[in-house]
């Protein structure tokens, strides 16, 4: 069915009536309503223009891009994330949009930073993620402890996911979940460490300052505080603070409206900004989709357009008023703060000024399997810190060398 | 199914010659479709996968002739031999699932019981059910702190298992749903076997005084062998190519993952996660050999143990 569609969507031009059409593709389908509502708004300005909206699921959207892509029947307009953006941007399959009048100054900085290639804008914000602690207000005073606070330490983290911890009962402090963004890439950060290079040649994991911000994880997983890999596995720790067992839990801002509503915890659900760590800095991986033209579309220029209009105030305004994602067009964002009235969403606002942008290379899902898979062993008290890491870095560098 | 497997014993066809002119032209019409799918979903994929396995391929396409360098990068990494292992390790297991469903075939099939059609759809029903409805249902059922398997266990006192992230018992457990997925169909080959099986010959056993123990193990199962033998090199050829249940199963972060792969996820990592569908097609040719042996062994072997009536 969605490939039918897929395929019925992908001529880009010819309507019966002598209008252009440009198809637009995206995987999430809870955004598709207020993204028509954006696309109506693009063809009301530009009357011989029709936009079709296809929606293709997440887990097979870039194996059918990228085979669209090869064939030549791609999308004209679609969402591209920091993982796959350089793929695209470096083989010539995206359109510079920096002849379109774009102001990278409408945006946060470590969003145009992941979306520039070769010194030009190739993708435009859509929107943005920082990560946050939601924490459990009744299990901080359970334990007798200081809620969590703007200047708090790893210590402090530390301490209270200890305290907390009762695995007799189900009940963990936190939990060291294997995703990069969420948890390590953050805090080997904090500790002053990168997990690759700048320009995205060479590892940062065999460094002491790496090694610092996966032991950090790896420690709490060894003192109880955190499930081990092999329960996280089983139950996704998202789960496991819905259900009011989990004292502390780094997500990203997409999961607040679902956190805040859950009944379990709605009442005593509170947010805080990342602890600050050794370098005394609480850095947050910053992530947000763009909007990117295809090089092949056969209307560049008013796919270019359309891509940079989709990322633009007034679209911007329309997806704030639904609270599913913080749109990235500069001053538009206090919309989703106040949908999320229970909590105080601005500190996922405020983790953009310090933010960094997540680390991606030309062809970063191919590192992400290994770097995964030796973080795990890692965690799991399979390899130590050290050997591990260095490992890591030898086999991320073959891969990089490959790119 | 099973008559197409007697070929010495079939009735004498009728030579193409035989067959008049229009005659060939009708049957050219309706072989067509099937024979053009064949062609355009079947043939030409592997005619460009082992292009493809000689080529450097680009994201986007760009081929450059590489010679046998996909092959030499795929074997000389040791991924290539762990997912192979895996994947032996599931057929071998799947293949318990044949004489389990033999008996269940005879045991539904025993005449006078009650609720038959119940039985047959309840062993049926896993095979309707989608993979991915069947792969969450037993990830709660497995579930290491809240699964019904695990609370038994501590229930009388045993610890729980880490069932799918503890290397080798996950691809074990893996094995057994997807024995259990696939039961329906093989009793349902089985059933047509046994309706193949003339009334009189177990008539005749039981005369002999053959208890139903004797009559199933000296009758039905020699009787049974060519539908056995059918169901074994379905069955090998399958599970050699088992992805699903491994990639719904197995998460990204699982701490087994990377110790938990079979031939065919390691292509669909190296393929679409990697990009270097070069690499992915040399696994798949290394898959399609492998198959194709496996399969002329087992044909080799049945000369031993099927009897043809």
């Amino acid at each position: 069915m969605v490939a039918a569609l897929a395929l019925a969507g992908c001529s880009s031009s010819g309507g019966q009536d002598g209008s252009t059409t440009l198809n637009y593709t995206i995987w999430d389908q809870n955004q598709e309503p207020a993204l028509r509502e954006v696309a109506d708004e693009f063809e009301a300005q530009n009357p011989n223009v029709d936009v079709e909206i296809t929606v293709i699921p997440s887990k097979d959207y870039w194996t059918k891009i990228q085979t669209q892509m090869s064939a030549g029947t791609g999308p004209d307009v679609f969402w591209v994330n920091g993982p796959n953006f350089q793929l695209y941007a470096s083989n010539g399959q995206l359109a510079p949009l920096d002849d379109t009048g774009i102001e990278a100054g409408d945006y946060p900085e470590s969003l145009v930073d992941l979306y520039t290639y070769d010194g030009s804008l190739y993708g435009a914000p859509k929107d943005f993620d920082t990560i946050g602690v939601y924490y459990n207000k009744a299990l901080f005073d359970a334990a007798g402890l200081e809620y969590p606070a703007a200047g708090w330490t790893w210590a402090d983290f530390q301490n209270a996911a200890q305290k907390i911890s009762d695995p007799a009962n189900g009940v963990y402090g936190t939990a060291a979940a294997p995703y990069g963004q969420m948890t390590y890439y953050n805090t080997i950060l904090q500790a002053g460490g990168e997990v690759i290079s700048e320009d995205g040649t060479t590892s940062g994991y065999d460094t002491p300052e790496a090694a610092e911000g996966v032991q950090f994880w790896a420690d709490l997983i060894a003192n109880g505080s955190s499930p081990t890999l092999q329960q996280l596995t089983d139950t996704w720790p998202g789960d496991t603070f819905s259900s009011g067992k989990m004292g502390m839990f780094l997500d990203g801002s997409w999961a607040a409206g679902t956190y805040s509503s859950a009944e379990a915890i709605a009442d005593v659900i509170g947010v805080a900004p990342l602890p600050i760590g050794p370098t005394g800095e609480n850095t947050s991986v910053v992530h947000g989709l763009a909007n990117a033209a295809s090089a092949k579309s056969e209307n560049l220029e008013l796919a270019k357009e359309f891509a940079v209009f989709l990322s633009g105030e007034e679209a911007a305004g329309i997806q704030a008023k639904t609270a599913t994602v913080i749109p990235a067009f500069n001053g538009t964002q206090q919309a989703w703060v106040d949908a999320l009235s229970t909590i105080d969403a601005q500190v996922f606002l405020d983790a953009v000024e310090t933010g960094a942008p997540l680390p991606i290379s030309k062809n970063t899902t191919a590192w992400v399997p290994v770097e995964e898979d030796y973080i795990k062993q890692i965690l799991s008290g399979q390899l130590d810190t050290e050997t591990g890491l260095k490992e890591l870095a030898a086999e991320m560098n073959d891969l990089l060398a490959k790119e | 199914m099973t008559r197409q497997l007697r070929g010495r014993n079939a009735a004498p066809r009728r030579s193409a010659a035989q067959l008049s002119r229009g005659r060939a032209w009708w049957a050219v019409l309706f072989i067509g479709p099937a024979g053009l799918g064949l062609v355009v979903f079947y043939l030409w994929p592997i005619i460009r996968g082992i292009y493809l396995s000689f080529q450097d391929v680009g994201p986007f396409g760009g081929e450059t002739f590489v010679g046998i360098d996909n092959f030499v990068e795929v074997f000389s990494e040791p991924d290539l031999g762990r997912a192979l292992l895996n994947t032996l390790l599931y057929a071998v297991i799947c293949l318990i699932g044949i004489p389990v469903a033999m008996i269940i075939a005879v045991l539904i099939n025993t005449k006078g019981l009650k609720g038959r059609s119940l039985f047959r759809v309840l062993f049926f029903l896993p095979v309707v059910t989608m993979p991915v409805a069947v792969a969450l249902v037993w990830r709660l059922l497995l579930n290491v702190d809240y699964g019904v398997l695990n609370l038994s266990l501590r229930a009388i006192g045993l610890p729980g298992v880490a069932w799918l992230s503890t290397p080798v018992v996950n691809m074990v457990v893996i094995a057994i749903v997807g024995i259990w997925m696939g039961l329906g169909t093989q009793i349902i080959i089985f059933t047509a076997g046994l309706q193949g099986i003339p009334d009189t010959l177990i008539e005749a056993a039981e005369l002999d005084g053959a208890g139903p123990v004797r009559r199933f193990v000296s009758v039905i199962v020699p009787l049974l062998s060519p539908t056995t033998f059918l169901l074994s090199v379905l069955s090998v050829i399958a599970s050699m190519q088992v992805f699903d249940l491994i990639f719904l199963m197995i998460d990204p972060n699982n701490p087994a993952q990377s110790q938990s792969q079979s031939l065919v996820s390691l292509f669909y990592t190296r393929g679409f996660l990697q990009h270097d569908l070069g690499a992915a097609a040399a696994i798949a040719c290394v898959l399609l050999a492998i198959i194709l042996v496996l399969s002329a062994i087992q044909f080799r072997l049945q000369r031993r143990w099927v009897h043809y009536e």
